[in-house]
């Protein structure tokens, strides 16, 4: 007698999501609920429907709790005002909001027409990759308020959150990488053109001298800019390095840039011969390639949040007098009255004043179901409020609180986690360095004895071909590759730094909760008399009141938005819930609930053999049936807990209870260590522990609770089923869906090490051949411009085709 | 051959030309973000009503 309940798919006009049979109509339009149909009616209203025409269903579900206009006051805040804003000049302000919404072609359209419904509103610039709008407005027609609530009303609500009103960063590195790139590929070109004459010898005639000089001088005169500007940035950390006693990559390096640059500048003035500038120069543009491509980031994913990105920004305050007024959190005083509305964050230790809340403290343990707190106890940071509002008096301020001390550890103390991370390429440059040094003075030890007027030649010729440009390359090729593959295949790596992390990776760390098991794609099943539509609805209406997480995931399950209101509701939390419409009763809940409140006997209501959670329904004082939810294990992970198995070891730490033990030791026997009700500290500890152990430690989680062990871990990754909204500080971000090819991916990262360093061999090879010509005195400017970019080039290309094979090899995506 | 150094001249200013215009369009920020103006390619003009254009400022 099992019914899975299913909707005739009518999409809504406005979001796509589909509609109940009661759908709203406007001409031949369909929508979803009454939001959709109002934001429809506001872009129609000012002809904005081309909105519609360029994708197909591009809005956001409106919720039909409507906004709430209280709730942005804060934003009429001076103060608040100064930070968000970028610039005023006069009554043009400029602002840029972060908007998480932003998916499609239409969004950038509509967000870009603003003015055609606002008119204060100047001009929209949306920047897709960070999903960012930048807003010039005039004050003088319109203010930040009535901006964020018409994107709020239109969907599109700007994330505000505490960290915005700490500090503004700026990026200007990517556009000076861009103009040293510019200036060293624009000299480069231009000396490679004025050196041919020298290598051609074109010039038997008389005025030969005059041209060289000329040509010479041209060739100075435009190396300048690239040894100046170019290459600073190589000479800086070189010389960082050297102060500290330390060899890094960019000390050999700039051993051949100097070596370059003043050899050529000798036989120039000299008039001995040509010198390297175009190998100088060329040098200089490839490594500034190279450069670039370790550089591509992920601009919309961010890295490195704390606990102010998930705070809101503001908190409604009660004056003495009552009154009510939105301020920011970070003028939240102890003392201060505050009042949390339903699903709001409380952003600061507190006391509660109301009698009872529903408090969900899923943010901080990882545990989901709510927890009953009465008068006059303690709610810490990060408890979201389910049901209804609560008065709280303020006991800490914002960054005093529990939820914050967890930054005060160790593990985050420590900025220097990027630094502890030496690359493969800077280890090995001091034996390098020194090798090449020890040649060099070999070299010209012995040609003083053969013929000294050579010998600084020789000396030079060998610190010139010796330069590691192509040992300088295959990391950040090889790993720009990397990245890009990981990336395609759903992780999303900070930097390439960290690659090399996670191919050293030999334990792996698992939170249990949203980790391992699904949160939103619970499977409901309904068990007994299928229900008529008018009872669904009735049914729905209830779950969408009630605050228990199941009945929740029931009513996204039946996927009714055109609900009823109830004349009558109460609700037992964590037990069941009673409603009245009109002249039905509705009850849903547990069993002994049930049976309590319905007035039915033992016999009516079965006991349903199920491993997961029961949600008992009467209607009208009739058992209907019930309905029923597994917590399901994410796909393919029983796939790569086994893959995991071979050499490696698999722990589980979790912030939540025991339940599911029983179910995880079924699905992977081979768990090292199994802890439950670990508390942020706790898990912290334990990755602390196992890096005590030379373990290199991978720890996958996704709440705030795991942030101090992602911080921890060697190589943090944070699960997130969307991947614009907010995750903890970690080294990747990986889409839950690829959690099943994580194993892949570090093995797919170890092969790239392996590449690595069969490049390293490669540019050796070109170093050694360079060598042969130098030491025997051969080494003409003609030699070493033919050399230099070959062997990069033949890099760039080695590492970015072996990467690419290896990914198709191993069964990954390689394209986009 | 003396005209080699007028060509030279030139073909140097010309080359210099288009090192400013990459200047300007870094600092323009046209680097900045490689995918919106790929999109913002596709919307229509204006032709129904509203004849003002999107990017006065």
């Amino acid at each position: 007698m099992r019914t899975t309940q299913s909707i005739e798919s009518i999409k809504c006009f406005h979001c796509g999501e589909d509609c109940d049979s009661n759908a709203l109509h406007v001409e031949d339009k369909h929508f979803c609920c009454h939001g959709c149909k109002t934001v429809y009616g506001i872009l129609n209203d000012h002809d904005l429907c081309n909105y519609y025409s360029l994708d197909a269903n591009p809005g956001q579900t409106i919720r039909s709790t409507g906004v709430e206009r209280k709730r942005f006051e804060y934003l009429n805040d001076p103060d608040v005002q100064k930070n968000l804003t970028d610039f005023k000049h006069g009554h043009t302000v400029s602002v840029t909001l972060f908007i998480p919404g932003i998916h499609c072609t239409s969004c950038v359209w509509l967000l870009e027409n603003l003015q055609k419904i606002n008119e204060g509103v100047l001009r929209g610039t949306v920047n897709f990759l960070k999903r960012t709008v930048n807003i010039v407005y005039d004050s003088s027609v319109t203010d930040l308020r009535s901006i964020v609530e018409l994107l709020t009303t239109i969907g599109y609500e700007p994330n505000l959150k505490l960290e915005q009103l700490e500090e503004r960063k700026t990026s200007g590195i990517q556009r000076s990488l861009w103009l040293k790139l510019g200036v060293a590929g624009f000299c480069f070109g231009n000396i490679m053109l004025f050196s041919f004459p020298e290598y051609l010898k074109m010039d038997q005639s008389g005025s030969s001298e005059m041209f060289r000089y000329f040509f010479s001088g041209l060739n100075i005169a435009l190396a300048l800019p690239v040894l100046l500007y170019s290459s600073i940035d190589y000479l800086k950390s070189a010389w960082a390095a050297l102060s500290q006693k330390g060899i890094n990559l960019d000390v050999p390096i700039s051993i051949g840039i100097v070596a370059l640059f003043s050899r050529s500048l000798y036989e120039i003035l000299s008039g001995t011969g040509p010198g390297y500038l175009d190998s100088f120069t060329g040098f200089i543009f490839f490594l500034l390639i190279g450069k670039m491509v370790q550089k591509k980031t992920f601009d919309r994913l961010s890295f490195d949040r704390d606990y102010k990105s998930y705070l809101p920004i503001s908190v409604i305050r009660v004056s003495d007098f009552g009154t009510e007024q939105s301020i920011p959190v970070n003028k939240l005083n102890i003392g201060d009255q505050i009042i949390i509305r339903n699903q709001e964050l409380v952003p600061s230790d507190s006391v509660l004043q109301s009698e009872e809340a529903q408090i969900d403290y899923s943010f901080i343990t990882g545990e989901s179901e709510p927890v009953t707190i009465r008068k006059g106890e303690q709610i810490f940071a990060g408890a979201k409020i389910v049901g209804g509002h609560a008065h709280m008096l303020a006991s800490k301020k914002v960054e005093h609180s529990y939820l914050t001390q967890l930054w005060e550890n160790e593990a985050f103390k420590d900025t220097s986690k990027e630094d502890r991370v030496t690359s493969f390429a800077d280890r090995i440059s001091p034996h390098f360095t020194i090798t090449v040094l020890s040649i060099a003075v070999l070299a010209l030890v012995t040609w003083w004895q053969i013929d000294p007027s050579r010998a600084f030649n020789i000396f030079t010729a060998v610190l010139i071909i010796a330069c590691p440009c192509a040992l300088a390359l295959s990391t950040p090729f090889t790993l720009g590759a990397t990245v890009n593959i990981l990336s395609l295949n759903g992780l999303y790596v900070k930097n390439t730094e960290v690659v090399e992390e996670l191919s050293k990776a030999n334990a792996f760390v698992f939170d249990k909760t949203g980790t391992l098991t699904e949160s939103e794609k619970n499977s409901v099943r309904f068990a007994g008399d299928p229900l008529s539509a008018k009872e669904l609805k009735i049914a729905a209406s209830v779950f969408r009141k009630s605050i228990h997480p199941l009945s929740k995931n029931i009513f996204h399950s039946l996927g009714i938005r055109d609900l009823l209101d109830s004349d009558d509701y109460y609700e037992v939390p964590g037990k069941g819930a009673f409603a009245k419409f009109r002249e039905t009763t509705i009850c849903i809940g547990n069993r002994s609930f049930i049976l309590d409140q319905a007035g039915l006997n033992d016999n009516e209501v079965p006991y349903p053999k199920s491993t997961g959670s029961v949600v008992h329904i009467v209607i009208q004082g009739e058992y209907k049936g019930y309905y029923e939810l597994e917590n399901r294990v994410r796909d393919g992970l029983a796939e790569l807990l086994n893959s995991i198995d071979e050499g490696n070891e698999a722990y589980l730490l979790s912030g939540d209870n025991e339940r599911d033990a029983a179910k995880l030791s079924q699905l992977f026997p081979h768990w090292k260590v199994m802890l439950f009700n670990q508390s942020p500290a706790q898990k912290l500890d334990f990755i602390e522990e196992l890096k005590k152990d030379d373990k290199h430690v991978v720890m996958i989680g996704d709440g705030l609770n795991d942030a101090g062990a992602l911080r921890a871990s060697n190589f943090g990754i944070a699960i997130s089923d969307d991947m614009s909204s907010f995750s903890p500080a970690c080294d990747a971000i990986a889409e839950s869906g690829s959690l099943n090819k994580l194993n892949k991916l570090v093995n797919f990262s170890r092969v790239s090490f392996r590449i690595i360093i069969i490049s390293f061999m490669i540019s050796l090879l070109y170093n050694l051949t360079g060598l042969g010509f130098a030491i025997t005195g051969h080494l003409s400017p003609l030699v070493a411009a033919i050399l230099m970019p070959l062997s990069s080039v033949s890099i760039m290309a080695f590492t970015n085709i072996t990467t690419r094979l290896k990914a198709k090899n191993m069964g990954l995506r390689i394209w986009v | 051959m003396g005209v080699i150094f007028v060509l030279i001249a030139f073909s140097l200013l010309v080359a210099l030309i288009f090192l400013g215009a990459f200047f300007w369009a870094v600092k323009s920020g046209q680097f900045d973000d490689p995918q919106t103006p790929s999109m913002r390619m596709l919307f229509d003009d204006e032709t129904k009503t509203n004849k003002t254009n999107t990017n006065q400022s």
